[in-house]
């Protein structure tokens, strides 16, 4: 069975377009990059200077000057251009960033996201997050459906939000949902997930799609 | 042509309080060659504007662990637990800035502007005590100029005159610091005569450079 975190992976994969300049965020986001459409040229940033991100590159071959925004040891691709942190974040918030793929703790029913802080108890900090969530055209949240069973899709955020700016697409182990005006709504299943598995596992009403699809994975 | 210092000698110029601004994304691209000065040292209740605090005793973690940062300005504190309990146990103040906003501010420092209008933060945290700005109907966020008394940071290359040219992800907030620190330290790689940096290719004028480090000769 695929584990939860590449079958949302290999989802988020299939929302790249070619030419577009996507930023992915910390942790399981970043696994996205291993599945994306071979024929696709795709511009990936890393908010600490880089345009046209890669893989790993092979032991012994790391180069301290080139890492990711997590401080791992990446490659670039033919093409790549070097940038500071004032021109990464006019980047993100002059409207050049086409998507950007953040990992969330909570998503309400307006497609707010918070994900950043849990009061007294874990302050990571925003990082760039809510430069991205505010600034990129298109927002995609990408986590487990729920905490061990403690809904994460809730009708109004606990913690402190990211941005007054709503996502546009959640995707998750179990769905993807998109946030419309009239509401989030449910629009595809993950493979052996059916319609009330997701219901039962979101605290907040979604509205079902006529043509609920499978996740083509 | 200057003369370059031991970073021993430079990081004498540093006193107690002092304001630092320090170059790097999670220690890459961190002058850590004055970092180790400073915590050899022991000035006290620094406080450090910086994107992050990097890992437990690494980079910016080092003077973290030492207890020499009584004030932190950064974006991001995720991977460095040490400051973290340090937070919440009240030893060290760490505000909290969206890493956009962060190298927006200290760009107006360095850039002469009075603030920068932005988006980021609106209906968050990070709108607590900020004016709202209205221009044209539009409503903005006030970010105010942030100024430090030092910029330590690296770069890949320097020549004899200060110019400044840097590499890759260690670039990050380096070139942006070097304008706004008041009194400018930067260590690199290696110093270069003068003229091998062309002048395309030099990122940081030397007119802002106070202080070269002296390169660490390994024979």
């Amino acid at each position: 069975m695929m584990k939860p975190q590449e079958i949302i992976a290999r989802r988020v994969a299939q929302e790249f377009r070619d030419g577009m300049l996507v930023n992915l965020g910390i942790g399981m986001p970043t696994m996205v990059a291993n599945y994306l459409p071979e024929h696709l040229t795709v511009f990936l940033q890393s908010e600490n200077g880089l345009i046209g991100l890669d893989q790993r590159p092979p032991e012994g071959m790391e180069d301290e000057d080139l890492t990711d925004a997590g401080g791992g040891y990446v490659t670039a691709i033919p093409g790549a251009v070097r940038i500071d942190s004032v021109m990464s974040f006019g980047l993100i918030r002059g409207g050049h960033l086409d998507m950007t793929v953040l990992g969330g703790l909570q998503v309400d029913s307006k497609g707010l996201l918070a994900n950043w802080v849990i009061p007294g108890k874990m302050a990571p900090g925003m990082g760039g997050a809510m430069d991205l969530v505010t600034g990129a055209k298109k927002v995609v949240v990408a986590m487990i459906h729920t905490a061990k069973g403690v809904h994460k899709i809730i009708p109004k955020c606990e913690w402190p939000l990211t941005s007054a700016r709503p996502v546009d697409m959640i995707v998750t182990d179990m769905a993807v949902i998109i946030n419309t005006e009239e509401g989030l709504v449910l629009t595809e299943t993950a493979p052996g997930v059916s319609v009330d598995d997701v219901i039962a596992a979101t605290g907040t009403p979604l509205i079902i799609a006529n043509d609920v699809k499978l996740m083509n994975i | 042509m200057r003369k370059a210092k031991q970073p021993e000698e430079l990081v004498q110029l540093i006193p107690n309080g002092a304001v630092l601004m320090i170059g790097g994304f999670m220690g890459v691209g961190s002058p850590h060659r004055m970092i180790d000065a400073l915590v050899e040292s022991g000035q006290k209740d620094l406080t450090i504007i910086a994107n992050d605090t990097a890992k437990p005793g690494f980079a910016i973690g080092k003077l973290i662990r030492s207890g020499q940062v009584s004030h932190v300005i950064t974006s991001h504190i995720g991977l460095n637990p040490e400051t973290q309990q340090k937070m919440f146990a009240g030893e060290i103040k760490v505000d909290l800035v969206p890493q956009g906003s962060l190298a927006e501010r200290i760009r107006a420092a360095g850039f002469g502007l009075g603030g920068v209008l932005v988006k980021t933060g609106f209906g968050t945290l990070a709108e607590e005590g900020k004016q709202v700005v209205e221009v044209d109907g539009e409503k903005w966020l006030l970010e105010k100029p942030l100024f430090a008394d030092f910029a330590l940071i690296h770069a890949h290359q320097a020549d004899y005159l200060g110019n400044l040219r840097y590499q890759l992800t260690s670039t990050n907030f380096n070139p942006v610091m070097a304008m706004a620190g008041k009194y400018v330290i930067a260590e690199s790689n290696e110093i270069l005569p003068i003229g091998m940096i062309p002048p395309d290719d030099v990122d940081t004028p030397c007119v802002v450079v106070d202080e070269l480090v002296a390169v660490r000769l390994h024979h």
